[in-house]
């Protein structure tokens, strides 16, 4: 099967300051990949901080990464030029979180549409663009007489990002990058947002990559999920097996975390614990949260293999077998 | 106490005014007919319109709804820092007996933070970068009490902070060097300095991750057990509500649609609008259905006739075209705006 999509050994290190450089290791070296003819969602999981914009950024090309590559249908993004370049970048979209920040608030709706067509060249004719246009607003669930020649801010959070997503749809990409789409959108929008994406994915053969810090939209819309922690990989698995039987525990404070909304699902029964960080600078990220801790987390865990489609990089899973890091996508289903 | 504040008493028909009655049986807030409207240019928007609840000392009281609701406009004219072109028409805000919206400019401002406190949607970021915690903390306190000596104000703000679980050493530090969860629990500890009788918290944890919000929630329930407040969260996450509060108000378009118990309204929602508003949650029970509510919320200043949610409403009736619905009280207490339910009051 070839690939949509590979990371190998993809790594970040932010340097900050120019005499005493100060470093900020974004992202561990990860790696991952996306076959080509299963379209499917993935969501990377994990609170502020914890490297999804970095990864979104070095997806998209506009970020190097430290180490490592990112190879797209079988080529080294950072050498693509030209006409591959071009389309490059228009087979992969991305849909961010503020949904005001890529309206230019002096343009109509149009324009945001009618530019991509132009540089892609997507239409031959005016009316060509037109029924294009209407047709992705159509799919995302607008009607283009609600928002067809109005400016960004007579449109509610969710219009903007189910235009947002009209845009990228209008492309025809292969891969869709969300980052934190509907953090900034009302709870009873994010619902028909959410949709808009599955379907995009199953109706049109769109892959996409869900990054977010909330985990109750993932488990509704994802096939898979990583979970990161301060840049690396936590747990790895089904959705459905990582969100209803977390294995590592800083899994289970995210999940236990949740504020359901359901009155016999209560938060909170394990309390929250802290510990002094000694020694562990380069063991287990998640060490100086974690009750179950012992000397050997002052090293950083292996990913194991809990089940066929769960790992944890968690000591407590050390009879397990080890799963290597460049196999990760073993553990993802499609 | 100054005149307008007895006649005040005098019209007021709460119980809580009189001594001799247990008061922990009575509402410590009783929000009565509140009316806020904004002028704009386009013309004149109702964004609050006659909204009434109360809440008995020790409870705690989610409003929810969709953003441009009205709010955070409620919880403006409750402090009664509502901001011209906005101006309150009406309504009474009685808090412990005594009516904010009758008392003297300088009345209000000793009443803030003392009888009740609001921590603002987006407090965190809104404290002073230059200042030190502690300096902010003890202007708010010297505001309010100027004749406290200087060691009892710092013990003061020890105590609150040592309340919100943060150590004293975060009084000598400044904004940018703590979290957000530990900069949100400074404003916590802020709001209850002097220990108010009622807390507004508007989203107080909209911009933190899961497990802050959690510890920021958990931080607001133990300060609220401690001076025995009445707490108001407000917010659009019905999880969070249903983890946290024990009434739930919705709004829809600057009206209560409805007020009721949290379990009533998780177990049997009246209002259409909670209807869809409980039915559009992702759950464990429910994976990969995506039930959002149709339509958009109106603008206030182009409402629909009748009732305002009527062109998004499953159960709408000819009347709700063309008669605005009245707040009717249920069997017991709780309370729905919607013409479904007009007949039953
Ligand atoms: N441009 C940058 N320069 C320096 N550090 C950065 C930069 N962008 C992100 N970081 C740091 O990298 C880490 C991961 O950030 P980010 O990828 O934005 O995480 P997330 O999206 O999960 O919140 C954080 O510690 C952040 O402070
Ligand atoms: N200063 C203002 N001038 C005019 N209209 C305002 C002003 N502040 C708020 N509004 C309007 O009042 C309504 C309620 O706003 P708000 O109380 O902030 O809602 P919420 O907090 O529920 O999002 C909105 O429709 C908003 O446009
Ligand atoms: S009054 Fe009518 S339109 Fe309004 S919520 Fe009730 S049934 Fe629906
Ligand atoms: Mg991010
Ligand atoms: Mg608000």
């Amino acid at each position: 099967m070839a690939n949509l999509l590979e990371l190998q050994n993809v790594s970040k290190v932010y340097s900050k300051g120019l005499i005493k450089p100060e470093q900020t290791t974004a992202l561990q070296p990860f790696s991952l990949n996306m076959g080509e003819d299963d379209p499917t969602i993935l969501t990377i999981a994990g609170e502020s901080g914890s490297g999804k914009t970095t990864l979104a950024m070095l997806l998209l090309g506009f970020i190097k990464p430290t180490t490592g590559q990112i190879i797209y249908r079988g080529r080294d993004i950072s050498t693509l030029r030209g006409a591959e370049k071009l389309e490059f970048r228009r087979e992969v979209q991305a849909v961010f979180q503020d949904p005001f920040a890529v309206f230019n608030p002096f343009y109509t709706v149009d324009h945001l549409l009618t530019v991509p067509i132009k540089r892609f060249k997507l239409a031959k004719s005016k009316t060509e663009a037109q029924d294009k246009i209407d047709e992705a607003l159509t799919a995302v669930g607008l009607r283009p007489e609600d928002v067809i020649g109005r400016f960004p801010h007579q449109l509610s959070g969710g219009q903007r990002q189910r235009i947002n997503v009209a845009r990228a749809l209008l492309l025809k990409p292969r891969l869709l990058i969300a980052d934190e789409p509907v953090s900034m959108v009302d709870a009873s929008l994010r619902a028909s947002i959410l949709e808009t994406l599955r379907n995009l994915q199953r109706d049109h053969g769109v892959s996409i990559i869900y990054i977010t810090h909330d985990l109750t939209t993932a488990y509704h819309i994802a096939n898979s999920i990583v979970v990161l922690y301060k840049g690396a990989v936590m747990e790895a698995g089904d959705v459905e097996t990582v969100i209803t039987s977390p294995s590592h525990p800083y899994t289970q404070l995210l999940i236990d975390s949740i504020p359901w909304p359901d009155l016999e699902q209560r938060w909170g029964k394990d309390k929250i614990f802290t510990r002094e960080n000694d020694g562990a600078e380069n063991g287990c990220p998640f060490y100086g949260r974690c009750a179950k801790a012992s000397d050997s987390c002052k090293t950083l865990s292996p990913m194991f293999r809990i089940e066929k489609y769960q790992a944890a990089s968690c000591y407590l899973y050390k009879d397990r077998p080890v799963v290597d890091l460049d196999k990760l996508s073993e553990t993802l289903p499609v | 106490m100054n005149s307008i504040v007895a006649n005040a008493k005098k019209l007021n028909s709460s119980p809580a005014k009189s001594n001799k009655v247990d008061r922990s049986a009575f509402p410590i807030l009783d929000v009565k007919n509140l009316e806020v409207t904004y002028f704009t240019d386009a013309g004149r928007a109702v964004a609050l319109d006659d909204v009434s609840f109360s809440l008995k000392a020790g409870e705690k009281l989610g409003i929810v709804g969709e953003s441009g609701s009205g709010k955070s406009t409620l919880a403006l004219a409750m402090m009664r820092m509502i901001k011209s072109p906005g101006r309150i028409e009406s309504g009474k805000v009685i808090v412990g007996g005594d009516d904010l919206i009758e008392l003297s400019p300088e009345e209000m401002r000793q009443a803030r933070l003392q009888k009740i406190s609001y921590i603002p949607q987006g407090a965190m970021n809104s404290l002073n970068p230059v200042i030190r915690i502690g300096a902010q903390m003890v202007d708010a306190v010297r505001a309010h009490m100027p004749d406290e000596s200087k060691s009892e104000v710092y013990d003061r703000c020890i105590n609150s902070l040592r309340s919100v679980d943060l150590p004293a050493s975060v009084f000598k530090m400044h904004p940018h060097e703590l979290s957000g969860g530990m900069k949100q629990r400074v404003c916590i500890a802020i709001g209850i300095l002097l220990q108010p009788q009622v807390i507004i918290a508007d989203e107080p944890t909209s911009a933190l991750d899961v497990v802050t919000q959690r510890q920021v929630m958990e931080t607001i329930d133990k300060v609220q057990k401690q001076i025995n407040a009445a707490v108001i969260l407000i917010g659009h996450d019905m999880g969070l509500m249903a983890q946290f509060v024990d009434k739930v108000a919705v709004m829809y378009a600057g009206r209560l649609v409805e007020v009721c118990t949290v379990r009533e309204m998780f177990t049997d929602p009246k209002h259409p609008y909670s209807k869809a508003l409980i039915n559009c949650l992702p759950n464990l029970k429910n994976k990969g259905v995506f039930q959002g509510i149709p339509g958009l919320a109106p603008s206030l200043l182009r409402l629909p006739g009748g009732c305002a949610f009527n062109p998004r409403c499953e159960s709408v009736m000819d009347i709700c075209k063309t008669q605005r619905p009245e707040v009717a009280t249920l069997d017991g207490g709780r309370v729905v705006t919607c013409h479904k339910f007009t007949g039953e009051a």
